[in-house]
Formats: structure tokens, sequence, C-alpha cells
């Protein structure tokens, strides 16, 4: 490239509202309303189907010109007002768009306007409130900004209480589900939040749920200031934006940020945790998956030794595969990522003192185009990332592994495993398994045995 | 169950067949309710429907990322060439873009992008906040295009401005000023252009073959797999085709007042309705009666073909009902129609953007106990679907997760399909997709079945 580039092209990362609509689908009995045109509900619905294969309501104030012009307070409050009616939510998670916010639409009066107005003895539903402009960061931020405005609105004071509350990150519904189980087998009471482990991949209807079963109740995020420590993955959420930052400034409950537990080290730093907070070893099971999964590198540690990989994703989860790709002796050569926090090279290096001396390159608010032309590059033998990559995996026929969000052209993302032992144990059976097909399809004799 | 009531405000856009004919209209075209969720998108995404399989053009979304990343290679229109319109290309405007306008920043994408891909033209579609911030795209367009040489056609598709139709409308707009810019030399008088045919899964290609079997030229298909070169002598037709929803029906409109072309609407779905789109357009030639021949040879040949295929499909779908919600409602009727041929009955026909003659036929052609709606939602379609115990939903990719959460057969009838559904050859496919779908054991699990443990 001669000059700066201006226009984005294949775009790395989506807009804010999808991100919190994501968190605000892992509360119960919630509703995810985006304050703004009717079009950015419909694709981002449509683009989290595609990936999680169910039905999302999101509700929309659907602006209109006189919105646009006098302030969509109007708006927001009929749609609020029917919302209610049709869905009875015990929760309402309101985000903003683009649009409301340049307009500077004052959400939070808007809705002490609403509630006086219609609040008449009947229980109202809770109404949070994320801003969240896209044209300020991605979906993660959007996330991010959901988990934290529900705790801001929800926890309350009080005495504390044999609680832990978990921040995952935006992981898939099967790590949810495996973070749930670490806690039940540790005994040890959890806060998760958010957790559209059942909403976002639950059994079959008999009958239509104006909202699916699942989530995280509201009186059990009321409880969050009384816990006795958060836990958050996270490598470069600032402590301003992040839900566990605003409980120890709030409440003072103490916070451990963790980097996303993926692979060997990162798992241990968490297992190690839970053993502190419960003071007991952690439970059998879990030595067995980490020693599987040791064997497991033993086995396969040939293949993938010094294979080289883009990556790209959310930041947080880049620098978490880096971590484990390292420790099992593959090659990052480009880390990638359509966000901006400014902090991802130096969260890397943290974890890879040696990241610039391997020459391993950091790129943040790229695009497809981008990573597209380091690829032409640096001829990696294969991609890890989301299922958009495919286009250029394809142009270039460089294999893709798919991981995190979205997949969209293969079957069951949703349930793919991505932290703790048994997350990595999938990951690196993926790609071991990806090099013996290389190799296989490269391999004019085509190997029956490894 | 608990009971789903219609959502207040929305009582006269859903209506029940019973007794006969009713007179008073089902109410439609208007804005969706604010806080109804509803299956509908924005103006932008009906200007994109329409233009997005134009391949030769450059597709520049000026706004913020999401609008841009959300319809990235979205749409199954293929191209036979130049693959341009796969690519997603956006200003991914930021916030001091919005505080101080983002038209040089549109200025340096346009020159950089076109420089880059050397397209033929480019389309600049305006979002909801270049409404808001008020940037001249206009004056930018003009001077790109003064600057590259290569028509720069500004999409006025602010999404909260109007309706999906609004979209289209904006969108043809701009073909409109391709269209008359070309030369004209060499069209045969038999000639016709296809409007609203997008080329998903192949189908212009389907469609086009059955007319040129026919001895027609088909001098430009509006928009499937489309070419700038051909939109520009797309006034040197005979005969506008127009198929299904209101997409392009404006287009035809203004090319027939400013070029005399008239304009007929048919549809490809279904045998009645894909041979009729033959007929129709023979019958304009009446001086050539070899073309209405080569007509009936086409459909007889076709038919021939396909009718002992369907016959198995017929066997096992007979007496299987289905709900039909799809965007616009002329292709509900051929739906109905094509469903009929394969021995099921409809319960439930409804679309996103239907108009009041849309629903008085409709109302005709329904059987007694049709539910009739106009731009519902996952609650409502989910209660009539269980209601009136349909064994299959056709519908987009929104519907599809309702249908299989109920436990009920899906068939993907909007842009995304990968199979192609029109002509007499998707007629094969729709009835298999059906069949494969309805006819599933899987859902011998569903609850809906007594699946329930
Ligand atoms: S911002 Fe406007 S144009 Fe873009 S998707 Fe939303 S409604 Fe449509
Ligand atoms: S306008 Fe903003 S919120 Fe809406 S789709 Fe575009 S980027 Fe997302």
């Amino acid at each position: 490239m001669k000059h700066a580039k201006t226009a984005t092209q294949n775009a790395c990362k989506l807009c804010n509202p999808l991100g919190a609509c994501l968190a605000f689908r892992g509360i119960e009995n919630c509703v995810p309303f985006l304050h703004g045109s009717q079009g950015c509900a419909t694709y981002i619905r449509r683009y989290l189907i595609s990936h999680y294969k169910e039905p999302i309501d999101i509700a929309s104030s659907n602006f209109h010109e006189e919105s646009a012009v006098f302030g969509g307070s109007h708006n927001l409050q009929v749609g609020l007002k029917n919302v209610t009616a049709q869905y009875k939510p015990e929760v309402i998670g309101i985000a903003t768009t683009c649009l409301s916010e340049t307009i500077g639409d004052d959400v939070p009066m808007i809705l002490r306007e609403y509630t006086k107005t219609y609040r008449n003895g009947s229980p109202m539903p809770i109404m949070i409130h994320a801003s969240t402009p896209s044209y300020q960061g991605s979906h993660i931020d959007g996330f991010h900004a959901a988990v934290r405005a529900t705790v801001e609105t929800l926890a309350e004071k009080g005495e504390r209480q044999n609680l832990v509350n978990m921040f995952p990150n935006m992981v898939s519904p099967a790590d949810l589900r495996y973070l749930k189980e670490i806690f039940t087998d540790f005994r040890l009471p959890c806060m998760l939040l958010p957790d559209y482990s059942q909403t976002m991949d639950g059994g079959p209807w008999g009958e239509y749920h104006r909202i699916p079963p699942g989530g995280t109740p509201a009186s059990a995020i009321a409880n969050a200031g009384k816990a006795t420590a958060s836990i958050e993955f996270t490598s470069t959420l600032a402590d301003s934006k992040s839900a566990a930052g605003y409980l120890e400034g709030a409440f003072g409950v103490p916070r451990h940020k963790l980097s996303l537990p993926i692979g060997i080290k990162e798992s241990d730093k968490f297992f190690d945790l839970l053993e502190t907070l419960t003071e007991q070893p952690r439970p059998e099971k879990y030595e067995d998956e980490r020693r599987r999964l040791v064997d497991a590198y033993a086995d396969g540690h040939k293949y993938v030794f010094e294979k080289k990989v883009i990556l790209y994703g959310e930041e947080d989860l880049v620098v978490a595969m880096t971590a484990f790709l390292r420790e099992i002796g593959m090659t990052p050569l480009l880390c990638a990522s359509g966000g901006k926090s400014g902090q991802l090279k130096q969260r890397l290096i943290e974890l890879i003192p040696d990241l610039e001396e391997q020459g391993i390159k950091v790129r943040e608010g790229v695009d497809f185009m981008d990573i597209e032309d380091e690829a032409k590059v640096l001829k990696p033998d294969f991609l890890i990332g989301n299922s958009k990559g495919y286009t250029m995996s394809r142009k270039n026929n460089i294999p893709l592994l798919r991981i995190g969000f979205p997949i969209h052209d293969r079957f069951g993302g949703q349930r793919a495993h991505h932290i703790g032992y048994r997350g990595t144990q999938e990951l690196f059976d993926r790609i071991v398994n990806t090099v013996i097909e290389q190799r296989q399809n490269a391999s004019s004799i085509g190997y029956t045995y490894m | 169950m608990e009971h789903i009531g219609i959502l207040e405000g929305r009582e006269k856009q859903v209506f029940e067949k019973k007794g006969g004919i009713e007179t008073s209209d089902i109410a439609c075209e208007t804005s969706s309710l604010s806080g109804s969720v509803s299956q509908r998108a924005c103006v932008f995404c009906g200007s994109r429907v329409v233009l997005y399989p134009v391949a030769d053009a450059i597709h520049i979304v000026h706004g913020p990322i999401g609008c841009a990343a959300y319809t990235w290679d979205i749409r199954g229109a293929v191209s036979s060439g130049p693959e341009l319109h796969r690519l997603s290309f956006s200003t991914d405007l930021q916030e001091m873009d919005v505080i101080y306008g983002g038209e040089k920043k549109l200025y340096l994408s346009l020159i950089e992008l076109i420089e880059q891909y050397k397209p033929k033209a480019a389309f600049i579609y305006s979002t909801c906040i270049v409404g808001l911030i008020g940037d001249d795209i206009d004056a930018v367009c003009k001077k790109v295009a003064a600057e590259t040489g290569i028509p720069v056609l500004p999409v006025h598709s602010e999404g909260f401005k109007g309706t999906k139709k609004d979209g289209y409308k904006a969108a043809c707009f701009a073909l409109m000023k391709l269209i008359g810019t070309g030369s004209t030399e060499g069209i045969s008088k038999q000639s016709i252009n296809i409007l609203g045919e997008f080329n998903l899964a192949g189908e212009a290609w389907i469609i086009r073959k059955y007319y040129e079997r026919m001895g027609i030229e088909v001098v430009s298909t509006l928009t499937g797999d489309g070419r700038i070169d051909a939109v520009k002598r797309a006034h040197g037709a005979s005969l506008n085709v127009v198929q299904c929803s209101g997409s392009m029906t404006s287009l035809a409109k203004d090319m027939e007042e400013k070029y005399g072309i008239p304009y007929i609407r048919v549809s490809y779905f279904g045998i009645e309705d894909m041979s009729k789109s033959l007929y129709d357009v023979a019958l304009h030639f009446p001086e050539h009666p070899e073309i209405m021949e080569a007509a009936k040879q086409v459909v007889s040949e076709e038919v021939k073909k396909l009718y002992p295929e369907l016959q198995k499909f017929k066997k096992a779908l007979t007496g299987k009902k289905a709900a039909i919600y799809v965007g616009g409602a002329f292709k509900t009727f051929s739906l109905i129609k094509a469903l009929r041929s394969i021995g099921m009955s409809v319960v439930l026909a409804g679309s996103q953007t239907g108009n009041k003659d849309d629903y008085r036929r409709l109302k005709e052609m329904c059987d007694e106990g049709t539910v009739i709606v106009d731009d519902s939602n996952p609650v409502e379609l989910s209660k009539f679907i269980l209601e009136k115990e349909a064994d299959l939903l056709i519908g987009g990719v929104k519907e599809r997760p309702i249908a299989f959460k109920l436990g009920i057969g899906f068939c993907d009838h909007n842009h995304e399909r990968k199979i192609p559904l029109a002509g007499f050859v998707g007629m094969y496919n729709f009835a298999l997709e059906v069949y494969q779908s309805v006819m599933s054991p899987v859902w011998q699990f569903a609850p809906r079945k007594g699946g329930n443990r």
C-alpha cells in the first residue's frame, strides 16, 4: 500500500449494538431493544441468527423522519409500552444506535419520564440503558457496555455473601456451560453475566416463547455488589468500562482480571484463582482434563511445531489465542484485530515477552483486505479466526480454522469450546487435524495411518 | 397454551378469511409500530437488494460500519464474470466524521477504491447517520465522476426515511440515470429487459434461456448478473418484463414514460405462473406467431419432464399445510398456486410490503380459514403457525429459526437461497426442498408431535 487506506474493505468488526443485544440476551426474561431505526435491529437479528440458529427478537423504536428531527423520545416511549405489552419482560435492555446517539437523545431522562407516566401502581420492567454508538469502537465494546450498564443498574449494597461474579467476555454458549459446571464442581456460588448458554442454544419449543428460557435472573445480578470477588476474562478492557471495575469502585468487590483462559498456562491461572478463592484444591476431574491435555500436547506436538498462522478476531481472543499457540510451539506471524483499544500489543508482550524477537506482527483496527495483503506476503500455513476470513482463505488457498464469532459457514459454532482445559483440548485437536488433513491432501500416496 | 394477542395498533393488519370475502381492506403500507419486532429491514436494505447484483460496479456504504458489515456478501446473487458486488466497502465513519462531516472521507474512499478496483461505476449508499449529519453526497459524487470519468451514483437510502419500498425507488432512480446512456445499435425488435430478477443461485440464467429459446433477445437483466454497459442500453428493448414484488415496478413505469417501453408483470415461480410469463411475452409480439409457437414448445417440453417428477412429491405432501411469510405479496400468489400443485394448502399468507390490491387478491385466492397478515412479527407468526397446525413455513433467514424451534419444516424463499427456485427446474427444486423438510423423520421428536419427554 502506497498510502494510508481510507475506506474499510471487508470489515473485521461489527457494530456496538450487536454486542449489546447478545449480552442482554444473557439476562433472564429480558428483551433487547434498539433505540434507532428498524434496519439496524433487523440486520443484527439476521446476523446473530446465522451463527446461533435461534429465534432472536430485538425490538426497535423504529425512527422516522419526525423522530430524526424532533428526537426519539416519543418513539422510545411508545416502543417500550408496546414491548412491555407484547413480551411482558422483566427487563428491557436498551441500546442506542448511531442515530439516536447523534441526535443526542437523553435516554436516561426519557426513561424517567416514561416511568413517571406509565407506572400507576403496576410493576414496570427494569430498564437498562447502554450507550452504544458505533462510530466509537466495535461490537465488543457494545458487549461490555451492556454488561457494565446491567451491573450499574441492578447491583445493590449489602452484606458479603459467599458468591463470585464471573464476567466471561463474549464466549460461546458451550464455554458458558463449561464455566457453570466448573463453579458447580467447586461448590462456589457464581453470578455469571451474561449467560446466554440456553437462550442462544436451547431446546425445541412446544409453544412459542416470547422470551426464551434461560439467562441470569435480575435478582441474582442484584447480589453482584455483595460478592466476595469478581473474575473477568479480558486483557484489553479498561477499568472504566468493565463491570468488575465498577463493582470494585462502588462496592469494594475485589476484582481479578485474567486473560481468556485458553491454553494450559492461562487455564492454570484461572483454576489457581478458584483454588485460592475456595481454599480447596480443584476437583480431580479437572486434574484429569489437564493431564489429558498435556498428554495430547505430547502426542500432537510434531504436527504443530513452528506452523505459521495468521490470527484475527476480537482483541481479547487474539491475546489469549496467541499465548496458547506459543505454548504449543506454533508461530503466529500476525495478530490482527478490527478492534482498536490501543492496548493489543502491550497486552501481548505481557504474555509473550519475546514477541518482538519472534517477529510477531501486531495490528489493530484492520480489515480483511489488510489481513489478506499481509497473508500474501507472510504466507501462513493457516488462518485462525471467525468465518469472515473464508473469502480470503478460499482466494489464497490457505485453510481456515474457525473460532469465535461469527461462524456463519459451518455448523455448530455455538457449541464450540474455546476456554479452559476442555476448550483448549478441542482447539488443539482441531489444529492438529487441520495439519493432518493438509498433509493428506498434499500427499501423493494419501496416508491412512498417522 | 398462553394466549397471544395481536399487538394493539396491528389488528387491522391481520385478517382471517371466514364466510366469503370481506370487503374491508387490510391495513398495510404503513411503517412498523415502535417496539414491535418487525421482520422488515430499512430503506437502505431495499436499495441494496436492487443494486447489489450489479457485479462490475463498486458499492460503497457511507456510514458507520454496521450497515456495510451486515450486508457483506449476504445475497446469493451470482455473477458470470466480475464479482465486485461481493466485497464490502464502507466509509466506517468515526466520531470525528460524525461531528465534522464525512464528505472528505467519502471522497478519498471513492478515489482510492476506484483506482484500486477500476469499476465501471460506483454506487454510494447513504445510511441513516448521513441523513443527519447532512453530507452533500450528490456533490461528492459529481466531483468524483468528473475526476474519474465513470458514473458515480448517489443512492439516497437513509434507513429512517421511509420503508424498504422507498429504498427500491432510490435504487431505481440511480439505475434510471444510467439507462439511456449507452448505444442501442443492433438490438432486435423482439427484445425484452428482465426486471426484478436478481440471479439468485443463477435464476436469471434459467429464465433468460427460456426467452432465448423463444427467439427473444434479452437486452438487460436488472439487475441479476448485472453489468453497467447492459444497463446503459436497456432503453433499446421493446418490452419490460417485471417479476414479482414492487421492487422494480417504479423503474418500469419511469421507462414507459421516458422511452415508451410498455411493461408486464410476471412471476417465475410454479408451473402456472412460469408458463404464463412466457406466453405473456409472446402475446406482446403478435406479428410473430412463431414466438408463441416456440413458447408453447418450451412449456410443453419442460412440463413433460417436470410433471412426472412432481407426482412423487405430491403423493407424500398431499394434505400438508403451509404458512407463507415473504417480502413481496406478488410472490405469495405464485407460492399458493405452486403449493396447491403439490397437494398442499396454505393456512397463513403474509408479506412485509404488500399493498391493498395485493391483499384483496390474496383474500380472493385463499381458502376459508386462511390468515392473512401484513408486516408481521415472530410472536404473531408463531401463534398462527401453531394454531393452524402448519407443517411448513416459507420465509427468509429470520423466519427459519422460528420454524425449526417449533418443529416444522422450512423453505428459504428469500434473497439468500442457494438453490434456484425459479423456472420449471426451480419448481422441481422447490418441491424437493419442501419434501425434504416436511417429510424429515426428525420432527417426530418435536414437542408439537408429542416428542417431549
Ligand atoms: S443505520 Fe439506517 S440504513 Fe443502516 S441498517 Fe440501520 S436503519 Fe438501515
Ligand atoms: S447505524 Fe450504527 S447501529 Fe445501526 S447498523 Fe449501522 S453501525 Fe450499527
